[in-house]
């Protein structure tokens, strides 16, 4: 039990403190790093209470590939020297007063849905948590996803399809001019269509249209 | 105190030998290699030149650390150990028989899954950290291409779980009791393969340290141990692939033939000799594929293996339902 609240203490002093540097360091690519520990450490809480399927899924899927893609964009974009400048105070920016706003709306709305929160009893009785059943919990989630929640399932999937085909055909330009490799093409040539043979005179030589 | 000493051995009982045998892997890669070529090969230190890796180690551990002054230290220290300590944590759910494994996991498969998808971090944050331009390129190449290579292993882990119905490694060998899964699932095994490569940066796949265009890629900057660690890590992810693939479709511990003077010989040599055969097929693939262009390597991920083993899904899983082979527990 005592090294079971080392871990637990140790995983979530990690996880808020890495957190608080996500906002508070002043190097994005270092804020991203940040981020990445702070999902490694919120997937060993979560295997930590027995709910390893979603301990596992958390890190292929967002550690393993959306936090790649963020890391992939913030390399490129050059926000840190951005950033610094709003520090020193040299450029003043119109998007704060509005960030304010929104946060402090977005805080409230917390305050109010969390101060409203009310559990049902039986989750409190031990007994009765899934942790407890011989089921193994990907079994337990999958009974339960592809059972009674089978129509939420299928309509988050095909949203996430949709923002995927939306964000394709956003971002789709056709530009004009570009060479392409066609595999069917280049393997089904004949040698007559590509070779000539030519009878090349002296001081003459040929003339090649193309 | 005397449960965290056992643990502690048993992890030393692992590591051990799995370093050593990444030493070794690094000779044989290179004597295939020089087979293949009709060169001799690193045939010098000790009997067949078997302590070749070792003096290059020692080599290595003796060259100066040269760390550049306008980078940025603290992640460039991190990122080959990052890579060295993600490859070996990986091989604590690898059984060796039904009873040896250090952590028997319900999630088996998908601990590796994140594991090896986590490997890419070490070499952007090599390649971001070296603040220069060849490793940056290389980096950026190569998150891109693991990402990509790991979409279709991911889809064709899904292919074998349909046939196993369990997450656990040593369920999946289990399965392959009556018939290994390389018989019925064999175009997903040679696609496993070349994802494999790709995704341990192996050639043809090697383009994050492509040397003709990028010097060496994401390592330009790293300097005796340094470079020593990212290069054991490479090794010890490759070695964990093919124990992968040995786990996935070649029946992992068990014996090829049920019979008795077979399954006399402990499940660990049969691993082992699976995940040699496998590394013998990757050295053999180095020696003698060029290199692939980006772009089709690119085409190769996306538009080939993505939708050949999307397509095997629905293939396998038909199967299995319209014939009620099912596994259900």
């Amino acid at each position: 039990m005592i090294a079971h609240a080392i871990f637990f203490y140790t995983f979530s002093i990690i996880a808020v403190v890495s957190a608080i540097m996500v906002t508070a360091s002043k190097n994005t690519v270092h804020s991203v790093f940040f981020l990445i520990l702070d999902f490694i450490s919120i997937s060993c809480l979560f295997i930590m209470i027995g709910a390893e399927f979603l301990g596992m899924i958390m890190l292929i899927v967002y550690v393993g590939a959306v936090a790649v893609l963020f890391l992939f964009v913030v390399m490129m974009l050059n926000v840190a020297q951005q950033k610094n400048q709003w520090f020193a105070g040299q450029a003043t920016s119109k998007h704060i007063p509005v960030g304010l706003i929104i946060s402090t709306l977005i805080f409230f709305e917390i305050v109010i849905v969390i101060g409203g929160w009310k559990y049902k009893p039986e989750i409190f009785d031990i007994n009765n948590s899934l942790a407890n059943t011989s089921v193994s919990n990907t079994h337990s989630l999958g009974q339960i996803l592809y059972t009674d929640y089978i129509h939420v399932f299928q309509i988050s999937g095909m949203i996430l399809l949709v923002a995927m085909i939306g964000a394709i055909v956003l971002t789709f330009r056709q530009r004009s001019g570009v060479k392409k490799q066609s595999y069917i093409k280049q393997i089904s040539r004949e040698r007559a269509e590509g070779v000539e043979v030519l009878e090349v005179q002296s001081n003459k030589g040929v003339k090649i249209d193309d | 105190m005397s449960i965290v000493f056992q643990e502690v051995y048993k992890i030393l009982f692992l590591l051990v030998p799995v370093l050593v045998s990444v030493a070794m892997i690094v000779w044989l890669d290179r004597r295939v290699w020089a087979f293949v070529q009709k060169r001799q090969g690193p045939n010098v230190v000790g009997p067949f030149g078997l302590l070749q890796s070792l003096a290059d180690a020692l080599k290595y551990i003796f060259k100066e650390i040269i760390i550049p002054s306008s980078s940025n230290k603290v992640i460039f220290i991190l990122a080959p150990i990052v890579t060295m300590t993600l490859a070996l944590i990986a091989w604590a759910v690898i059984p060796f028989s039904a009873t040896q494994v250090l952590a028997d996991i319900n999630v088996g498969i998908l601990y590796l899954f994140a594991v090896s998808s986590l490997g890419v971090y070490g070499i952007i944050m090599g390649g971001w950290a070296s603040n220069s331009k060849y490793p940056f390129l290389g980096a950026i190449r190569s998150a891109a291409q693991m990402v990509s290579y790991e979409v279709s292993i991911g889809v064709i882990i899904i292919n074998v779980l349909l046939c196993v119905g369990s997450l656990n490694l040593n369920d999946i060998v289990i399965a392959q009791q009556n018939m290994w899964f390389v018989i019925p699932l064999f175009p997903m095994f040679v696609i496993f393969f070349i994802s494999a490569l790709a995704e341990t940066n192996r050639p043809p796949f090697d383009l994050p340290e492509a040397e003709a265009e990028l010097v060496a890629g994401y390592q330009t900057e790293y300097s005796g141990m340094m470079y020593a660690m990212f290069w054991l890590g490479e090794y010890a992810n490759i070695l964990l692939m093919c124990a992968m693939g040995a786990i996935l479709f070649l029946g992992g511990w068990m014996s090829p033939i049920d019979v008795y003077p077979f399954t006399l010989v402990p499940g660990a040599i049969w691993l082992i000799l699976k995940i040699l055969l496998l590394f013998i097929l990757f050295a053999l693939v180095k020696a003698i594929v060029p290199r692939y262009r980006y772009d089709q390597l690119m085409r190769l991920g996306w538009k080939v293996f993505l939708p050949l083993s999307l397509i095997w899904v629905v293939l396998t899983a038909s199967y299995l339902f319209y014939f009620n082979l099912l596994p259900v527990n």
